[in-house]
């Protein structure tokens, strides 16, 4: 039985923090609500948990209205960023807190929480105090928490944004493979994230959601290839796709008055006009036949650098495969894989895409 | 303006004990005069213990503090010439951005003129030349942050700035704005700057030379790139890059050639101790290569798992328990069953007893 969201909207100031959002989630698959900070994420897994009422719209589940059922008897569970756990039990106690509120069969709370601890690694550590805890290890307590109360449900606040790259490096991993459980629980998983790369790798459905407005949704390869807008792009790629103004003028493409290309065969199609030219970052690399670009500054992401360009007013970030460090202001010379341009209207909307038939 | 050295220190907080537990076990290290520099490690690693060292708030129990030829170790932090910025901006809210950056010279009795000559020069480096006049509690974050650095700038007598995850409460957008800025004022001002993280991208992206720690030693000194191609340790192996390196078991055959196992792999590496128990192999997943068929250096191996990231994929393969992660090219066709896996000579490392040989 799924889940639909019906034109919620929900507007406290003279802003909407969500705007008219239609949306329908099915039982057993895992979807990445993937938007940037104040997007509107956790306002909208509030309002499905019951924690926030919109000002019009309606929500249904299983059949019923939604709305009308008290959060207590939503049968929701809800991941925060922050590690939200009872200090003062140990961690045993703070997973089976709300099965033993539920007053479920004793026997049954032990079954339960021993294979979500187990699901999560914790097994050994049953009797540790929370602040004993790393805060990988307080979020897996609070992810098992979740996981003991088989809710129908399941809502993850970016629940991996205030560890550090090298543990959610781990837990991003073993989290996917818990998620894999969703499939025979048919539970509904909805992850809100804001790194790009999170939802490439969770590999479910994706949202893009933006100023309160769902922009897109499909499969996250679907997303990748094709994103319905310049601002879809820039949200689903990191470092964000590269988007300039261009022109398409006798037969070329025109970045600025010094970076200008003989116009790719697949755009030749295309009509002569004022475009925004959008390219990722791993799409241009070094090449001495390149063109001049000076650094603002290079960023250094795991194992790959990320290049922060301008050729006078052109902007572009590049990422290149391998960990070195540019001085600011030092000049390097930057080709494009002209394969891999896409262009959108000044509006906004997708035009040409590499992946578009 | 100094070279700071530390001349055989170590710190226990229980100096009395039978056998005392060393915070920062015994080392001899520098920063030269001018550097950019990062320490960095995991929480309880001894960065702190090491910093406040520096700025005097500690007296180590054993060694020397020196900057230049003057040994500063008994001198306490206002004596000291050390600038520090700290995590949360520290300013004075209702003094005026011009008093604000004013006030380490006031407090040193400089004569006006000199303080405001020094004040319109640090401000203008800093962008903050049109807000002299307000009061410093309006501004944005990246802003009061810059403001606790500049306090440091005025001083000419200052040796180093020691900066403690300066970047934590900044928005992404305006941490760009603070990185590059810092990378100027250390061109221009050629004062050393020593930014404290347990974050490896922020001190990749921030130094020219890291110091990494882990359980109270110094276990690397080097460049991204040194870090990143040569890790030093095992432990640096892991904790630089994304993914973290590859590591096995192996023994020796001969001096250039090892067995992990089933499996034989020629190596540029001068194994000495060919007997020894505590040999590793580490190789990054970058390296590692897809082959047709088998060959030197190449392992069968069954593909457990894909990834597609969009920009690029990851490989989990597996040959009985030996588990290796390779990240490849999203153009790459990976094999859906069995894959060969080369692992060129020159990208492997070998370690004994987790140190590089």
């Amino acid at each position: 039985m799924s889940l639909s969201l019906n034109n919620i909207s929900l507007k406290p100031t003279d802003e909407y923090h969500l705007n008219d959002i239609s949306l329908n989630f099915e039982p057993g698959k895992l979807y990445t609500l993937l938007g940037r900070t104040l997007s509107g994420k956790t306002t909208l897994l509030k309002t499905i948990a019951g924690l926030q009422a919109p000002d019009s719209g309606s929500i249904n589940f299983e059949g019923k209205d939604f709305l009308s059922i008290p959060v207590w008897n939503r049968n929701v569970a809800m991941v925060y960023q922050q590690f939200i756990n009872y200090p003062h039990l140990n961690v045993k106690e703070n997973i089976e807190f709300p099965l033993k509120h539920r007053k479920m069969d004793p026997s049954l709370i032990e079954k339960e929480v021993s294979e979500a601890m187990k699901q999560v690694g914790l097994v050994g550590f049953e009797s540790r105090k929370i602040q004993e805890l790393s805060g990988g290890q307080q979020q897996r307590v609070a992810l098992a928490r979740s996981l003991a109360k088989k809710a129908k449900i399941l809502l993850l606040d970016e629940p991996l944004v205030n560890l550090d790259y090298k543990l959610r490096e781990g837990l991003r991993g073993e989290f996917k493979k818990l998620f894999v459980g969703v499939e025979t629980s048919q539970s509904i998983l909805i992850y809100a994230s804001t790194d790009p790369l999170e939802a490439m790798q969770l590999n479910g459905d994706i949202i893009v959601i933006d100023e309160g407005k769902i922009l897109q949704s499909g499969t996250a390869k679907e997303v990748f290839e094709n994103p319905v807008s310049s601002k879809v792009a820039e949200i689903t790629n990191d470092p964000a796709m590269n988007i300039n103004q261009g022109t398409i003028e006798d037969n070329k493409l025109i970045l600025n008055n010094h970076v200008q290309f003989p116009l790719p065969e697949q755009l030749k199609s295309m009509s002569s006009g004022k475009y925004l030219i959008g390219i990722r970052a791993t799409d241009l690399y070094l090449d001495n036949q390149g063109f001049d670009f000076d650094v603002d500054i290079s960023e250094i992401s795991g194992s790959e650098t990320f290049l922060h360009l301008h050729n006078s007013d052109f902007k572009c970030v590049a990422t290149i495969e391998e960990v070195k460090t540019y001085e600011v202001n030092e000049r390097v010379k930057i080709n494009f894989d002209l394969s891999m341009i896409y262009l959108f209207k000044e509006s906004g909307e997708l035009q040409n895409s590499p992946y578009k038939n | 303006m100094a070279k700071i050295r530390l001349d055989n220190i170590a710190h226990t907080y229980t100096p009395k004990a039978d056998n005392p537990l060393f915070a920062l076990k015994q080392m001899s290290l520098s920063w030269d005069d001018g550097g950019r520099y990062a320490l960095l490690g995991p929480s309880g690693c001894g960065k702190t213990t090491m910093l406040n060292i520096m700025s005097g708030l500690i007296t180590p129990s054993h060694g020397k503090v020196m900057f230049d030829d003057r040994d500063v170790t008994g001198l306490i932090t206002e004596e000291r010439n050390i600038a520090q910025v700290f995590q949360f901006p520290v300013i004075y809210g209702t003094m005026t951005v011009y008093e604000n950056l004013a006030f380490p010279l006031k407090c040193r009795q400089f004569p006006e003129d000199q303080i405001d000559k020094k004040v319109k020069e640090v401000s203008e480096i800093l962008n903050l030349q049109d807000f002299l006049k307000n009061r410093a509690k309006g501004l944005t974050a990246d802003q009061k942050q810059l403001i606790s650095l500049g306090r440091g700038l005025v001083r000419e007598d200052v040796a180093a700035i020691l900066m403690d995850e300066p970047l934590t409460v900044i928005d992404p957008d305006l941490k760009f704005r603070l990185r590059r800025k810092l990378k100027e004022i250390n061109a221009k001002y050629k004062t050393t700057l020593i930014y404290v993280t347990h974050d490896q991208n922020e001190a990749m992206t921030f130094a020219d030379n890291i110091m990494v720690m882990n359980q109270g030693e110094l276990v690397q000194t080097g460049s991204p790139k040194e870090l990143f191609e040569k890790p030093q340790t095992t432990f640096v192996g892991y904790f630089i890059g994304s993914p973290a390196m590859n590591i096995y078991e192996c023994s020796a055959s001969s001096s250039n050639e090892i067995t992990v196992g089933s499996n034989t792999f020629k190596v540029q590496s001068n194994i000495d101790n060919t007997q020894s128990k505590g040999l590793k192999l580490g190789i990054r997943s970058e390296y590692i290569t897809v082959e047709n068929s088998s060959g030197e250096n190449t392992i069968e191996a069954d593909v457990n798992e894909v990834e597609d990231f969009g920009n690029y994929k990851l490989i989990t393969a597996s040959q009985g328990s030996l588990k290796v992660i390779a990240k490849v090219k999203r153009e790459l066709d990976v094999p859906s069953e069995k894959i060969f896996l080369k692992f060129p000579s020159q990208h492997c490392c070998i370690y004994e007893n987790d140190k590089l040989i």
